[in-house]
Order: structure tokens, then C-alpha cells, then sequence
């Protein structure tokens, strides 16, 4: 346990100084955007020269720059990351607001293609270049060719204007007071078309790795051993050989949350599901800048977070990770 | 037998390399085909594919051509995808060279950034840029290269670590060459290959970048784009989903063909080492 420890205290540090790079990053893009917090808040509200000025000062508008990435870390230090002048609200608030329903998009998303896409991947890699092998290949290759955001049309054509099946978008039926297991339940049948289109594409890529995971493990030694011990076939696949091609989709779980969290912005937009990545399309639409960098910096917050998580599941899984480390 | 036909005998990448053709064939003549603005009004609204041979993909909602525009599409799909791919390249490898040839506090502070990037959705990125700056195709290619070089600078970082430590590297050293020269006339050469291999990835990423941005209506506004042609069928998917998913099969097959023949590329490659 303690090598999982310090393998993530080092990491955290490590974070500390790419968050700062994040946080630096987002406030270059927020001076570079066109006018500034009281612009968008005298269009909002109206207003004169004087009190613009005012408002100016009183901002910490009219300091240097430096003065103002002074203020704005100690306010991100106080997890105040401002006002959105769309909502009229504060930012963390409306973040705070819409970070369920992503996570349970993504959490649900990376169930179905980690779970399905080693399955298959398993399924292929047993018996390299057979012709199931090279069907599933090809056709992997073809969904991850698929525009994430066009699946998800498509399925509302099939499954909701067509068939008529499950609903259209958003993440539960409006007013209808439903609570409990009732709620939960309403809100799964929301889910499934998102998460089939957010999930089938990244299938592929798990797919793809398992497949060739395995084709590698095939050739070494250590299989060619279990051959000769007389085990049985599945037994060698399930334990030996599709085992070992496992632990590196562990850590694609973890760089794969940054490209999920990216594609849930438009998978959100096409369902109309209330998350962050819709929060960050109205953002955009209205023009408001600091709501879309305060987004911005809680997706990196949460795939820091995921990727240390990713680590501690990699170093309690395989005895070698962080071996040395601890040694030290 | 040439590296050519033995590239064309799998059936993967001739597959890969039609499409890819039918894709340039498609950019390269659709003024000659289609003169004239493809967004100008051709027929009559919303006409389904296949009822009039002069207009054999139909109309959209404004009773613009949609072949027309499929064609003129394919040049911002095109242009966009390559551009943005060869840029991701261009940084990442001089990134990756620096750091890996420089080491200690160089390495450092540029794999630290490299980091800092690679946490930041690529997609929230690229849309934060364009929504910042404003939409152009200038700048859609720059908001994707900003997300993408990561991946070859790391690869080619890697890379050079293991090639600095060469003969020839301590060759050109003592000859007194610049360090800066040697890092970017000696090894940056040989580094290159794996991250080339990884064009066809990227450039495939960036294709689907493009049309994502253009869906959220972040594309340059005076072109045809194939993410934009889905946004507009969108209004009317329920009567006539055809106007999205035209568009849509003409992306899927894009970014397979660009896979197909980038994977073709790399086993060919690899066989012709396996065999010297």
C-alpha cells in the first residue's frame, strides 16, 4: 500500500505544476478574448462612462496584468471562479450544477466501451488473423472512422423518431415528479442513446488494443510454455495471454477521459442532456469567456483527478509499477 | 516486387487509397463540376435524393444542391484535415527535439507544458480558440493543431533520447557543430519516421475535429463545411434525415480511407525493414 502512496504523492506534486500551467493558460486566453467582465456586464445590465470606469476599479481591472493573475489564483484558490453573465450566477455554481450528469454520461460510456470493447477485443485476439479476427478489425476501424455527433443522430432517426422506442433527448421526462427507483429509471432510459453514441466509438479503440495486446503476447515465450504444459485453450487465453494484454487499456482508461470529456460536448448538444459539455456549447453561443475557461479548468481538475486514480489502480494491479520508487 | 505493389496487394489499403482518391478527385474538381457559390439556390427546397438528374442528391432546406455542396465540402474537409496534421507535426516534432536534445530544465519545463496540454480536453480546447479568436479556417486549424501536436512531441522525444546517445551524434560534436544544429540537421531526420507513422491518426482526428466544430456552428461561416451540411439537416431530421446523414457517410468514409491506407503504410514500412 505505501508504494501506492508514494507513487501518488509524486504525481500530485507533478499535477500541482501542469494545473498551474492550465490555470496560467486559461487567463492568457481570457485577456486575449475581446473586451472584458464589465463590457459583458454593462451590454447585460447598462451603464455610463463613470461607472464603467467605477467598475473598472473596483474590479481590479485597471491593475497589471501580473496584479490580475495574482487575483485571479487567490480567488481559484478560494474555488471562486467568477460570474457568468449568461446565468447570472456564479460560475462554480452552474459548474457544480451540470457536473452529475456528465459524469454519469462519461462514467457510463466508459463502462460500455472498456466492457464490451475487451470483451470483443478478447474475442478477436484469441485466435489472430482469423476471419473473425479480421471482421472485427474492420469494422472497429469503421465505427471509430464514425463523426461521434452524427452516431447520435443517427440513432435519434432509428430509435426515437422511427421506432419510437426511448426519448429524444434531455435527461429526464420534465414535471413529472417522479422519485426514487421510478426517477432512476426515467433517467437510464434518458441515457441510453447518448451513451451508446458517446461509448460505441471509444469501443473501438479498446477493441483494437486488446486485439493487438494479445496478438503480442501470443509470441512470447511464456504462452509457448503454457502450450507445452498441456492447459486448456481458454484457460490459456482468459489467464495468460488476454491478462497481460489488459493492464495497458487500464491506462488508455485514463488519457482516454480527456478525449471523452471533449467528445461529450457535442454528444451533449445532439441529446440535450443538461451536462457540461452542453454548459460549454451555450457558452460558446453566448460569447461568455469566462464560464467556457472555468469549465475548462474543472475538466483538467477532473482528468488529473481520473489519471491519479488510473495510477493507484495501475500500481495495486501490477507489482512492479512504483517498485523502485519505493525502494528509494 | 516495389514498395507500391506491395502496398496495393492488401486489400485494406487499395480500399484505403480509392477512397482517399475519390475524396481528392472530389476537392480538386468540385469548381469545375459545381462552378460557382455552392450555397447559391438551385431548386426547390428540400427535394428528396434521387428525383431530378440535375440535382441527384437533392436540395436542402434552402433548396441549395447538396451533391454541389458535398463536393466543395470536401475541400474544407481536406484542407483543414492536412493542414492541421502537418502543423501538429511540425510543432511536436521541433518541441520533442528540443526537449529530448536539451534535457534538464529544458526537457523539463516543455514535457511539464506537453502535460499541461494533454489535460485539457483537446475539443475544449480547439472550441475556447476559435470562440476566443473567431472562425476562419486559419484559425480552426490552429485551435486543432494547439490539441494534437502532443502525441508526436512525445514520440519524438523519445526518440531522440535514444538517438542523441549515438556515435554519429558524438561525431558531430566533435567537429564543433552547434548544438542547436545537430539537434535540428541530425537528429531531428532521424527521429521522424515513427512520427509519421502517425500522421494518418492525426490527420484523421483533426478531419473529425473540423466537422464537430463546424456542427457546433464554430467553422468558417463562408464555406461549405460537411459538419455544418449535418447542423442544417439537423432542423429538419425528422422529414428529411437524408440532408444529415449524406454528409455524415460521406465523412465515415473519408476518415476510413484516410486509416485504411495510413495503416497500409505503416505494415508495408515494416515489412521492407523486417526484410533488409
Amino acid at each position: 500500500m505505501s508504494r501506492a502512496l508514494i507513487l501518488l504523492r509524486r504525481r500530485v506534486v507533478g499535477s500541482i505544476f501542469v494545473l498551474m500551467i492550465v490555470i496560467i493558460g486559461t487567463f492568457l486566453l481570457l485577456e486575449a478574448a475581446p473586451g472584458d467582465a464589465v463590457d459583458a456586464y454593462v451590454v447585460a445590465t447598462g451603464g455610463d462612462a463613470g461607472m464603467i470606469e467605477l467598475l473598472r476599479h473596483r474590479w481590479g481591472l485597471d491593475q497589471s496584468e501580473l496584479t490580475r493573475l495574482a487575483t485571479y489564483l487567490w480567488a481559484l484558490l478560494h474555488l471562486d471562479l467568477g460570474q457568468s453573465v449568461t446565468f447570472s450566477r456564479p460560475i462554480r455554481d452552474v459548474i457544480v450544477e451540470r457536473l452529475p450528469n456528465t459524469l454519469l454520461l462519461m462514467g457510463s460510456a466508459t463502462a460500455l466501451s472498456f466492457g464490451l470493447g475487451s470483451l470483443l477485443g478478447i474475442y478477436a485476439g484469441a485466435r489472430p488473423g482469423s476471419a473473425r479476427d479480421r471482421l472485427l478489425s474492420i469494422g472497429s476501424l469503421a465505427l471509430y472512422a464514425v463523426p461521434g455527433f452524427w452516431f447520435g443522430l443517427l440513432l435519434i432517426v432509428v430509435f426515437a423518431v422511427n421506432l419510437r422506442w426511448l426519448p429524444i433527448g434531455g435527461i429526464e421526462t420534465l414535471a413529472s415528479d417522479k422519485t426514487g427507483l421510478d426517477r432512476a429509471a426515467d433517467i437510464a432510459t434518458h441515457l441510453v442513446l447518448p451513451v451508446s453514441a458517446l461509448g460505441f466509438i471509444y469501443l473501438a479503440l479498446y477493441l483494437r488494443m486488446m486485439r493487438a495486446g494479445m496478438a503480442e503476447a501470443w509470441r512470447q515465450d511464456f504462452v509457448l510454455a503454457t502450450l507445452a504444459r498441456g492447459l486448456s485453450r481458454p484457460r490459456i487465453v482468459l489467464a495468460h495471454v488476454a491478462r497481460n494484454a489488459l493492464l495497458p487499456l487500464v491506462t488508455m482508461l485514463g488519457l482516454q477521459s480527456a478525449q471523452m470529456l471533449g467528445g461529450s460536448v457535442v454528444v451533449e448538444s445532439v441529446f440535450s442532456v443538461p451536462g457540461l459539455g452542453r454548459l460549454a456549447q451555450e457558452a460558446v453561443a453566448a460569447r461568455d469567456t469566462p464560464l467556457l475557461l472555468g469549465i475548462i479548468l474543472v475538466s483538467a481538475v477532473l482528468v488529473i483527478v481520473i489519471n491519479l486514480l488510473v495510477d493507484i489502480a495501475y500500481a495495486l494491479l501490477d507489482p512492479r509499477v512504483g517498485a523502485n520508487e519505493a525502494g528509494a | 516486387m516495389s514498395p507500391l505493389r506491395r502496398f496495393l496487394r492488401t486489400p485494406e489499403a487499395l480500399a484505403g487509397t480509392l477512397l482517399l482518391a475519390a475524396l481528392i478527385a472530389m476537392a480538386l474538381s468540385a469548381s469545375l463540376i459545381f462552378p460557382g457559390d455552392p450555397q447559391a439556390i438551385a431548386g426547390p427546397p428540400l427535394l428528396p435524393p434521387f428525383h431530378d438528374w440535375s440535382l441527384p442528391l437533392g436540395t436542402d432546406r434552402l433548396g441549395r444542391n447538396v451533391l454541389a455542396e458535398l463536393f466543395h465540402g470536401a475541400r474544407a474537409s481536406l484542407a483543414v484535415g492536412l493542414a492541421a496534421a502537418a502543423a501538429a507535426l511540425a510543432i511536436g516534432s521541433f518541441v520533442g527535439t528540443l526537449a529530448g536534445f536539451a534535457g534538464g530544465l529544458v526537457d523539463e519545463v516543455l514535457m511539464r507544458i506537453t502535460d499541461a496540454f494533454q489535460t485539457v480536453p483537446s475539443f475544449l480546447l480547439a472550441l475556447a480558440f476559435v470562440s476566443v479568436v473567431g472562425p476562419s479556417l486559419g484559425v480552426v486549424v490552429a485551435a486543432i493543431a494547439l490539441g494534437t501536436w502532443t502525441g508526436p512531441a512525445r514520440v519524438a522525444r523519445a526518440e531522440v533520447l535514444s538517438i542523441r546517445e549515438r556515435d554519429f551524434v558524438a561525431g558531430a560534436r566533435v567537429i564543433g557543430m552547434h548544438p542547436l544544429e545537430i539537434a535540428f540537421r541530425e537528429v531531428l531526420p532521424n527521429a521522424l519516421p515513427p512520427v509519421l507513422a502517425m500522421s494518418s491518426v492525426i490527420v484523421a482526428a483533426a478531419i473529425l475535429t473540423e466537422a464537430a466544430l463546424s456542427f457546433l456552428g464554430l467553422g468558417d461561416p463562408n464555406r461549405v463545411t460537411w459538419g455544418g451540411m449535418i447542423a442544417e439537416g439537423r432542423a429538419v431530421l425528422r422529414t428529411a434525415p437524408f440532408l444529415s446523414i449524406v454528409p455524415g457517410i460521406a465523412l465515415m468514409l473519408t476518415v476510413l480511407g484516410v486509416y485504411l491506407a495510413g495503416e497500409g503504410i505503416v505494415e508495408t514500412t515494416a515489412t521492407r525493414r523486417g526484410l533488409s
